[in-house]
């Protein structure tokens, strides 16, 4: 059986300081979805990961999210991510205040 | 009130100066998350969706203004000028940033306050009936032995790493304000002769498989009481499932052994240990009962109360919603709703904190509860000053009279802040609040318990709801399922599911139809909606919330 296609992936984890949601671009980190590298190649995918995973001193729990690209931003698939991607939805606590 | 004890104090510092230690080591490098984990989460600091949380317990919910006001400095100083009050009776900060973390324990740490074990495997928060010391209806202050049964599991060596999380109850009074059947173990102080002691209920707990607690023992005098705690924790540490974290909580264990057989083990371990508790901890419950003493009651007038209740409306409104009656004739106990209409439940701002504070300076013999409903509790306020109090609160937003009424709901943090959530839930609670709100119903529905839980760890307390809502993700989609008939008190009984799901747009208008429902169905204004549902059942509520199906079906 074949196996899944590769779906467009970003990676993604919380600032060790700060806690806040952030995104692998090239070789840093923003706090901008849209900024974020999109990763289309599986095998590409995995080893960013892995580099991603050795910044234990910048960043905590790092992991792949799917998005869809519209254009060439990265839009989240899952309403988890899209939250994460925003902030909280009772206040303008989070992100929505910067983007 | 209790104080801090030169030991309690030195401890606490030392944890705290342990922690600002591991904190430095991980921003230098030296931990690494996996190392450092295990340590923050001891110390009550999460991180969740969009930021560390750190989780401050307030033992049995009792504060005084000086605590409250700490906690203001501390949401302004270190978090966004909020808190968030939660159904444990702890307080969640949800924006603080790591490397202030510890100035913020040391900053509760002056105050007796602290994070310790509001997290991980271990003994969390003992909570307790928000009214203790105050109500009219109690055999005795649960908050002692509460006390006592913190001090007796904070640091408990035996007891770090437990099967999984343990939480305990303790209620004064026959009426269960603290849901002790949905807690590990469940303490109900009973009068025998003259002779107090406890019921002991153990194995209650909602989350994925919601269980109602079981008497283990139906009288523990007060001297055996620690003993008997240290038994079943000690046999449930043993015994308990360590290979699946679904089954490792104590009801499972009940459950799967049965509660006679757990009954054998504890008196067996019970037998063992008893002779090492040689009443050290009756010397220390003595003195701990010192702290506690009944505030010098004042003999006041009560006119200014007769006569605003008689002249403002909105003031009698308040009165007939958030006032319960005090032991003392003269007072009342007072709720204060953080259930403003379309605001987050159980949300205070730093002002509104410090509002609350020199209230109950100076009207309320200095004292604070936080409810399990996510409301702050005035317990002693002599009648004159209701008035005050109240035209105070409501300049501050807090003068909501909604205790115990359909917008008066317990919401988890849910996907707003969660890590755990599978969907939200503080938006459905301020669109069911709004909502009824705009229909100008709520009074005239009556006593309606509305509990909505962002996943199925169900800290919204959703099975207990009289109409329960569980956020769940299906296929990336939130969907909200409905409970109907759940109870929280002294008749406890788990909800009982009403069919498939709504999405977020839908379950408001399903929760109208089913309180419409109600309303048509009752058989007098003064019926409940609880007390309709047990006299007629789930169906003609079902036929409310799918009326495509009925349709369908004729
Ligand atoms: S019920 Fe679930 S979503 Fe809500 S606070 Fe608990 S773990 Fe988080």
């Amino acid at each position: 059986m074949p196996s899944k296609p590769f779906t467009p992936k970003v990676i993604t984890a919380n600032a060790l300081l700060e806690g806040d949601v952030v995104y692998l671009t090239g070789d840093n980190w923003t706090r901008d979805l849209s900024k974020a590298e999109i990763l289309t190649d599986e095998a590409d995918a995995d080893l960013r990961l892995i580099e991603a995973s050795a910044q234990s001193d910048k960043v905590v729990g790092v992991y792949l999210a799917d998005v869809t690209v519209n254009g060439s931003v990265p839009v989240p698939v899952h309403f988890r991510e899209d939250f994460r991607a925003k902030g909280p939805s009772n206040y303008a606590h989070g992100k929505q205040e910067q983007f | 009130m209790y104080h801090y004890t030169d030991f309690d104090a030195a401890f606490l510092k030392e944890r705290n100066a342990q922690f600002r230690a591991q904190v430095e080591r991980r921003i230098d490098g030296s931990l690494t998350e996996d190392e450092f984990k295990p340590l923050r989460l001891m110390n009550g600091l999460y991180l969740q969706l969009h930021a560390y949380m750190l989780r401050v317990a307030i033992p049995y919910g009792t504060l005084n203004s000086r605590q409250m006001n700490q906690l203001a400095l501390i949401a302004e100083r270190w978090d966004k000028g909020y808190g968030h009050f939660t159904t444990r009776q702890n307080i969640q900060f949800n924006w603080p940033q790591l490397r202030d973390v510890p100035d913020m324990l040391d900053a509760l740490a002056e105050v007796d306050m602290h994070a310790i074990q509001t997290s991980g495997n271990t003994i969390r928060n003992v909570t307790a009936d928000h009214f203790a010391g105050a109500a009219a209806d109690e055999v005795t202050d649960p908050r002692p032995i509460a006390e006592l049964i913190r001090q007796w599991s904070t640091d408990h060596p035996e007891f770090q790493f437990l099967p999984r999380k343990f939480k305990v109850a303790v209620t004064g009074a026959e009426a269960d304000r603290a849901v002790i059947k949905a807690h590990d173990i469940g303490l109900r102080a009973v009068k025998r002769e003259d002779r107090i002691g406890f019921e002991v209920i153990v194995g209650g707990g909602l989350g994925r498989t919601p269980m109602i607690g079981k008497v283990l023992f139906d009288f523990v005098s007060q001297e055996d009481l620690l003993p008997t705690l240290e038994a079943i924790v000690s046999v449930y540490n043993l015994l308990g499932r360590r290979d699946n974290k679904h089954k490792a909580r104590i009801k499972i264990t009940v459950h799967e052994n049965g509660i006679e057989d757990i009954r054998a083990r504890v008196d067996e371990r019970y037998a063992l240990i008893r002779p090492q508790f040689t009443g050290v901890d009756q010397t220390l419950l003595a003195r701990i009962k010192a702290n506690f003493a009944a505030p010098q009651f004042l003999k006041g007038d009560s006119a200014p109360y007769h006569s605003a209740y008689k002249h403002d409306p909105l003031f009698r409104s308040w009165a007939d919603t958030n006032l319960t009656p005090h032991r003392n004739p003269d007072y009342a106990i007072v709720t204060i709703s953080l259930k403003a209409h379309g605001k987050t439940p159980g949300d205070a701002t730093a002002r509104q904190m410090r509002l609350m504070a020199g209230l109950a300076q100076r009207y309320g013999h200095d004292e604070l509860r936080i409810s399990h409903e996510q409301n702050v509790i005035l317990p002693h306020v002599h009648k004159g000053d209701l008035p005050s109090i109240y035209y105070a609160l409501k300049a501050e937003g807090l003068g909501t009279a909604n205790i115990g009424l359909i917008s008066d709901i317990i919401a988890c943090p849910g996907m707003d802040y969660c890590a755990l959530a599978t969907a939200r839930s503080i938006p459905i609670a301020r669109e069911i609040a709004t909502r009824f709100d705009e229909l100008n119903l709520e009074h005239d529905i009556g006593p309606l318990k509305i509990k909505i839980s962002g996943c199925i760890n169900a800290c919204g307390h959703h099975h207990v709801g009289h109409i329960g809502i569980l956020g769940l993700d299906r296929a990336g989609v939130e969907n909200y399922q409905i409970t109907l008939g759940g109870d929280g008190t002294e008749q406890a009984a788990i909800g009982e599911r009403a069919g498939p799901g709504f999405s977020a747009t839908e379950i408001i208008p399903a929760v109208e139809r089913l309180v419409m429902a109600y309303l048509d169905l009752r058989t007098v204004p003064e019926e409940t909606f609880l007390q309709t549902y047990r006299r007629i059942g789930m169906a003609p509520f079902k036929a409310a919330l799918y009326p495509e199906e009925q349709a369908n079906a004729a």
